[in-house]
């Protein structure tokens, strides 16, 4: 579907727009591209269930028009674990922040990753704390300036895509919302992907994370992804290793979780009587 | 037809209860001395193409059945110790976001790691206010499996009634007691199912809104009415609202929906009580020293001694037990922790100095011996 075909607005609950995201916020660009990428699956509404968590990118919930949870700080996952092994027909899609995801539910994405269960995670990176204040986040890095960091953050950021291949993820991949039309095609393979995706999108947050790091307004963030990020093995890499590659990590088909158990828990023990 | 009789653990019987409730969700995380119910579901729920899933940890499990809940199951989880405390983050979200959900806690020795393998009843105020904010919540317990197996099937139906979670506050002497369990027949107890809204597909859902019979009737992620779930708070379609009218209005239905029903949710059990002139308030596994202290001092000096045995612990039963305990010179509250139900009681009995109090906290069952020494003290007779 082309987009000037699709209605992006028979996914979104429009009464609640203007959504509160302030101005330059990464995550509009990345609730677009979701939208365009369920767009491009066709997906019916009903189908899909969008389970977050709590901050500035789990708010995108509220403007969905899907099944709709907006869970704990930190749990959306297993909240969307049960959903997701309650009903195996639903698209389960899990948009969350780098806080959200990495630190208070650090455990449940390993584990998420490492169970191979058929849910889309999307973590809208954007290093920071938006929603509390500017705190630094297990992905902001070393030196980073935020509200609980001062003098520049003392420790090391995740590095999310080897966390994921780490601990299992079938799919992984990187993209920012510059690259929109990347995280466009990118969301939309997730979603096809049958496993436990991971898509980190690159997400500025201009009030938080911009000013304290005089990082600039919202275009020069923008235009920060555009010079420092690269297709993944790009030859640039060579002169310049501290560029962030972007691209499909991973890709391969393993056993999904919900399939697994009723296969060779659920069949078996019936069949047995 | 011969009767399904077994001879079974407390968690067996806590177990059959839920299957025969229909429980087909159940997410746990091994911890003692809770674990058997989880390693007994594991194996039964998948017979009847039920779901059982090991979380990373008790935070992930409580979350897990909160979102299997959305999805249209009825389900369960099983903890104890420091795994209920891990729980009420997850409780709270299931109290505000009204879905129904059973979680038991098998009571060992606290705080702390405390004693994993031995009985207290020190968690009856976290049942209560354990999870953040004002909230109300209905927990059960009982004494001996057959009730064990009753209690858990009544857990599961008024998780669905009222939308809530529903505590099981069992401990580890009934879990790991041995009883004859008569297993009903389906349909000799009263089975609920999920209270489902009847609004077409297409049509406004409220999700939170309470029809002419008292209900707020569900829908499931899938079924195509669309709704949104949240821990914020929320109006009648469930959408985040903070006006201070809603916010009220949010918070007073979340604790009325318990609060007002206390008298109807009291489910409780009276031995000896007739002409009882000391009671006995007792609860889960010291209720069964109780009535045998009742019976010795019947017995051995006359002493007309009555128990009441309370199984629903909350919402306390504030009118039952003031009535019950009104005409008796003492009564005699007995649990295993430092005074929690105690208070409840000399709150509602007119005369709180008649109330006294009997315990123990050494991870010992409390014995009839210990009851009936604090009924010599009183009674000024001993057996």
């Amino acid at each position: 579907m082309s987009d000037t075909q699709f209605d992006i607005k028979k996914y979104l609950r429009t009464q609640f727009f203007p959504q509160m995201w302030c101005p330059g916020c990464g995550h509009g660009t990345v609730m677009g591209a979701l939208l365009r990428a369920i767009g491009d699956l066709e997906l019916d509404n009903n189908d899909v269930s969008v389970v977050s968590g709590i901050g500035c990118s789990s708010r995108i919930g509220g403007y969905l028009d899907f099944n709709t949870a907006h869970t704990m700080h930190g749990r959306a996952l297993p909240t969307a674990t049960g959903v997701k092994l309650a009903n195996p027909n639903l698209k389960v899609i899990v948009p969350f922040g780098d806080g959200d995801s990495t630190a208070i539910g650090g455990n449940h994405f390993i584990h998420a990753c490492r169970r191979n269960i058929d849910i889309t995670a999307i973590i809208m990176n954007n290093r920071i704390y938006g929603m509390t204040g500017g705190q630094y986040s297990p992905m902001s890095g070393c030196g980073v300036k935020a509200s609980t960091a001062p003098y520049g953050v003392p420790d090391r950021a995740f590095d999310l895509m080897n966390l994921a291949k780490g601990a299992g993820a079938t799919f992984v991949a990187r993209t920012t919302v510059y690259h929109a039309k990347e995280a466009q095609n990118t969301i939309r393979k997730a979603i096809e992907h049958k496993g436990f995706s991971v898509v980190e999108i690159l997400s500025m947050c201009p009030t938080q994370f911009g000013r304290k790091n005089k990082a600039g307004e919202a275009p020069q963030m923008m235009e920060w992804y555009k010079d420092n990020t690269v297709p993944m093995g790009s030859k640039k890499l060579a002169d310049n290793p501290d560029l962030i590659q972007r691209g499909i990590f991973i890709d391969e088909q393993v056993p999904e979780y919900c399939e697994v158990y009723q296969e060779n828990v659920i069949d078996k023990v019936m069949k047995k009587g | 037809m011969t009767k399904n009789i077994q001879f079974i653990p407390g968690s067996d019987a806590c177990i059959e209860g839920a299957l025969y409730a229909g429980c087909d969700f159940f997410a746990g995380y091994p911890i003692t001395p809770s674990s058997e119910v989880a390693e007994g579901l594991s194996a039964e729920l998948p017979k009847r193409g039920g779901k059982f899933i090991q979380m990373e940890d008790e935070i992930a499990s409580m979350a897990c059945i909160i979102g299997a809940a959305l999805a249209g199951k009825k389900v369960m989880t099983a903890t104890s110790g420091p795994g209920f405390s891990l729980k009420q983050e997850g409780i709270g979200y299931a109290c505000m976001t009204e879905t129904p959900c059973v979680i038991a806690n098998i009571q060992r020795g606290g705080p702390s790691t405390g004693n994993p393998t031995h009985v207290a009843q020190g968690d009856t105020m976290q049942a209560r206010w354990g999870s953040h904010g004002d909230h109300s919540i209905i927990a059960m317990t009982a004494s001996n499996l057959q009730d064990v197996f009753q209690i858990t099937v009544e857990a599961f139906n008024l998780a669905e009634q009222y939308r809530t979670p529903v505590i099981l506050m069992f401990d580890e002497a009934t879990q790991h007691l041995r009883e004859k369990v008569v297993i009903p027949e389906p349909g000799e107890i009263e089975v609920v199912d999920r209270i489902r809204t009847t609004i077409p597909v297409g049509e406004q859902y409220y999700p939170y809104r309470t029809d002419e019979n008292g209900q707020r009737p569900m829908s499931d992620f899938g079924a195509g009415h669309r709704f949104h779930v949240t821990g914020l708070h929320h109006n009648l379609l469930g959408f985040p609202d903070v006006s201070p009218e809603n916010v009220n209005a949010l918070i007073h239905h979340l604790v009325e929906k318990i609060d007002s029903k206390a008298n109807e949710l009291a489910r409780y059990k009276e031995y000896y009580m007739d002409d009882a002139d000391y009671v006995i308030v007792a609860y889960g596994t010291t209720t069964r020293s109780a009535i045998q202290a009742a019976e010795d001092y019947r017995n051995q000096l006359g002493i007309k001694v009555g128990v009441l045995e309370l199984q629903t612990v909350w919402p306390f039963a504030d009118d039952i037990v003031r009535e019950k305990c009104a005409n008796a010179k003492a009564v005699i509250v007995a649990e295993m922790n430092m005074g929690q139900i105690v208070n409840e009681v000399k709150r509602v009995v007119p005369q709180s100095e008649k109330v006294f109090f009997s315990n123990r906290v050494d991870n010992q069952i409390i014995k009839p011996a210990d009851i009936k020494a604090a009924l010599k003290m009183i009674s000024g007779k001993g057996v």
